[in-house]
C-alpha cells in the first residue's frame, strides 16, 4: 500500500536535490546556509518518522537558526533568457499546457480512482490520505510527460525545483510551522483561555448581539490561530451551543454553516494562514509580503458583514 | 493567562517584522512550557507536531515539473494566448478563473488549482497579458497588484466553493464535532447553509473584480498623461 511515508521519502529526495544543487553552486554567497537549511529539511522527511520526538525537534530549531540568523541566499539565476523561453513558447505552442493540466486532471481522477483499486484485499494507496498521495503521483506523471516531450537534461527538473524553492526561502516552510504551532496552542489549552475570555464580556440576553460575537469572534480566533478549523470547536462550544442554539433556539445546522463561513473570512485576513496569504506573494514574488492580505481584507470584511446578517436571518426561523 | 503568551509573540513578531520561522518556533516553546512542559519535553512536543505536520509541504513536489516547463516558456505561452483574445481584460480573466475556481470546488475538485500549479505559471501571467494588451508596458507596481489579485482569486473561490461539498474537510469537521456534543445532522443540511453566503462571495468579489478594469483605466491613463 502506498502511505503517506512514501511520499514523504519522495520529498526527502527532492530536499536531498535542492541542497546538493545549491552546495555546488558557487554564483551563491549564502550557498551553505541554504544547503544546511534544506539538508535539515531532506532528513525530516526522509528518517523523520523514525527519529526521537527530541532530535526532530533540535532539527527543527538548528533549521530556524540557520534561516533566521545566518540567512538564506539564490543563486544567479541559471534559467532560460526571456528570449530563449519566447522561442521555446513559439515552438512548443499550446502543447506546453499538457504537462501543466496534467497535475489537476490526474489528482482529481486519483481521488475518485484509487478509491476503488484492491490488490490482494488491501487498498493500493492510504484511503485516508487519498488526495496528497493522488496529488504526489499526479506530479510523477505530469513530469514524466514533461520529461518525454521535451527531452531536457536529466538535472533539469530538480535544478528548476531548486531555483523555485530558493525564490520562495524559508517561507516553504513557514505554513508546516505553523501548524506546528497550532498543535502546541492546543495542547496548552489557548483556546479554553480564549472562549472563557470572550463568555465573560458578551451581552447574554439578545440574540443578534450573541450571533455578532459567535460570527467576529470566530473570524477574529481564526486570525489568531491561523486556521478556522481550530477556532470552530472553542467558539462553538464556547458560545455556538450554549448561547445561539440552547438559550435562543437557533438551528445547529446553519449555526455550525455559517460559522465555519466566518473563521474563512478571518483566513483571508491574517498572515498566520501562510499557505495561502504569505506563501504565494514570495511565489509571484511581489515585494510587500502582505499584498495578498491587503487585496483580500475589503472582500473579508464585506462577506463577514453578509454572514452576520444572514445568520440573524436564518438561524432563528424556526 | 500565561497560555496566551504564545499569541502575544506571534502579534509581536509580526508587527515588528522579525523573521516568522523565529517567531512562530519562540512563540510554540513559549507556549509549551506556559502550558506546564520541561524545557526537553517543549523540543520534543514541537518536533513531533512538525514532523505530523509534513503532509502541509507536499505541495512542493509540483515545483520541478512546474519549473522545467517555465524554462520551456509556459508563462510565455499563456501570456500569448491571451493576447490573442481582443475580448479578455484583466477583470474578465480573473472572474472566469473565479467561477471555474468557486464552480469546481463546490463538485469537490479542490485540487484543480493552487498558487504553484496554477496561479504562478498560468492565472497571473494571463492576467498581465490582458492589462498589457490594452495599456502597453504595465509599471512594476501595477503588476504587483494584479498578482496579488490573481492570488486573492485563488483563495477566495476555493474557501467559499468548497463547503458546498459534503465530503470536504470542514463539512466533516462539523459533523464530528456536533456528533460529540449529541446533535445528529446530514452533512447535506450543513452544505446547503454554504449556498448563501457562496453567492455573497461571488457577488461581492466580482464586483470588486470588475472595478479592477476602472482602476486600470484609471491609473494608467493618469500615467500615461503625466510627463
Amino acid at each position: 500500500m502506498i502511505t503517506l511515508e512514501h511520499i514523504y521519502w519522495l520529498m526527502g529526495l527532492m530536499m536531498t536535490g535542492v541542497a546538493v544543487v545549491n552546495l555546488r553552486d558557487r554564483s551563491n554567497s549564502h550557498r551553505f546556509n541554504n544547503t544546511v537549511f534544506w539538508g535539515i529539511y531532506a532528513i525530516t522527511f526522509l528518517i523523520g518518522s523514525r527519529l526521537p520526538d527530541v532530535v526532530n525537534g533540535f532539527l527543527v530549531i538548528g533549521m530556524v537558526l540557520v534561516a533566521s540568523i545566518r540567512g538564506l541566499g539564490q543563486g544567479k539565476a541559471e534559467t532560460a533568457s526571456r528570449v530563449e523561453r519566447e522561442a521555446s513558447a513559439r515552438r512548443w505552442g499550446s502543447k506546453l499546457f499538457i504537462p501543466a493540466l496534467t497535475i489537476p486532471l490526474v489528482t482529481v481522477l486519483g481521488t475518485f480512482i484509487f478509491k476503488k483499486i484492491t490488490i490482494n484485499g488491501s487498498a493500493l494507496v492510504d484511503i485516508k490520505q487519498v488526495t496528497v498521495i493522488s496529488l504526489a503521483i499526479a506530479t510523477l506523471v505530469a513530469l514524466a510527460v514533461g520529461m518525454v516531450m521535451l527531452r531536457p537534461p536529466l538535472s533539469a527538473p530538480i535544478r528548476e525545483a531548486r531555483r523555485l524553492l530558493d525564490a520562495v526561502g524559508w517561507a516553504a516552510v513557514l505554513p508546516q510551522m505553523l501548524a506546528a504551532l497550532g498543535a502546541l496552542f492546543a495542547i496548552a489549552g489557548v483556546g479554553t483561555v480564549v472562549s472563557g475570555l470572550a463568555q465573560r464580556w458578551i451581552p447574554l440576553d439578545n440574540p443578534f448581539l450573541v450571533v455578532l460575537t459567535y460570527t467576529v469572534g470566530m473570524a477574529v480566533f481564526t486570525m489568531i490561530m491561523g486556521n478556522a478549523f481550530a477556532a470552530f470547536p472553542v467558539m462553538t462550544a464556547g458560545i455556538g451551543l450554549p448561547l445561539i442554539v440552547q438559550r435562543f433556539g437557533g438551528d445547529p445546522a446553519i449555526m455550525a454553516a455559517i460559522g465555519m463561513l466566518s473563521g474563512f473570512c478571518g483566513t483571508l485576513m491574517t498572515p498566520m494562514a501562510a499557505n495561502f496569504n504569505i506563501v504565494p506573494t514570495a511565489l509571484l514574488e511581489l515585494p510587500d509580503e502582505n499584498a495578498v492580505i491587503k487585496v483580500q481584507i475589503p472582500t473579508a470584511l464585506l462577506l463577514l458583514a453578509a454572514n452576520i446578517l444572514l445568520m440573524n436571518l436564518l438561524v432563528f426561523r424556526r | 493567562m500565561l497560555t496566551l503568551i504564545g499569541v502575544a509573540i506571534v502579534v509581536i513578531g509580526f508587527v515588528l517584522r522579525i523573521n516568522p520561522l523565529l517567531v512562530v518556533t519562540v512563540a510554540g516553546l513559549a507556549t509549551g512550557i506556559a502550558g506546564g512542559l520541561g524545557p526537553l519535553a517543549v523540543v520534543a512536543a514541537f518536533g513531533k507536531a512538525f514532523i505530523t505536520s509534513r503532509y502541509v509541504a507536499i505541495v512542493w513536489l509540483v515545483l520541478p515539473v512546474i519549473g522545467l516547463l517555465e524554462h520551456a516558456g509556459l508563462k510565455e505561452r499563456a501570456r500569448s494566448v491571451v493576447s490573442g483574445l481582443r475580448a479578455a481584460t484583466t477583470s474578465r480573466v480573473l472572474l472566469a478563473y473565479f467561477a471555474i475556481r468557486q464552480i469546481t470546488a463546490a463538485l469537490g475538485l479542490t485540487s484543480l488549482g493552487g498558487h504553484p500549479q496554477m496561479v504562478r505559471p498560468l492565472i497571473a501571467p494571463m492576467a498581465e497579458a490582458a492589462a498589457e494588451n490594452q495599456y502597453g508596458e504595465l509599471p512594476e507596481p501595477v503588476r504587483h497588484r494584479i498578482r496579488a489579485h490573481a492570488a486573492a482569486v485563488d483563495n477566495i473561490a476555493l474557501f467559499f466553493g468548497e463547503d458546498i461539498f459534503i465530503a470536504i474537510g470542514s463539512i466533516l469537521l462539523i459533523k464530528g464535532f456536533l456528533d460529540q456534543n449529541g446533535i445528529h445532522v446530514e452533512p447535506t443540511q450543513l452544505a446547503v447553509w454554504a449556498i448563501p453566503t457562496a453567492i455573497c462571495a461571488l457577488v461581492i468579489h466580482g464586483a470588486r473584480l470588475l472595478l479592477l478594469d476602472r482602476w486600470l483605466r484609471r491609473d494608467l491613463a493618469r500615467k500615461q498623461t503625466e510627463p
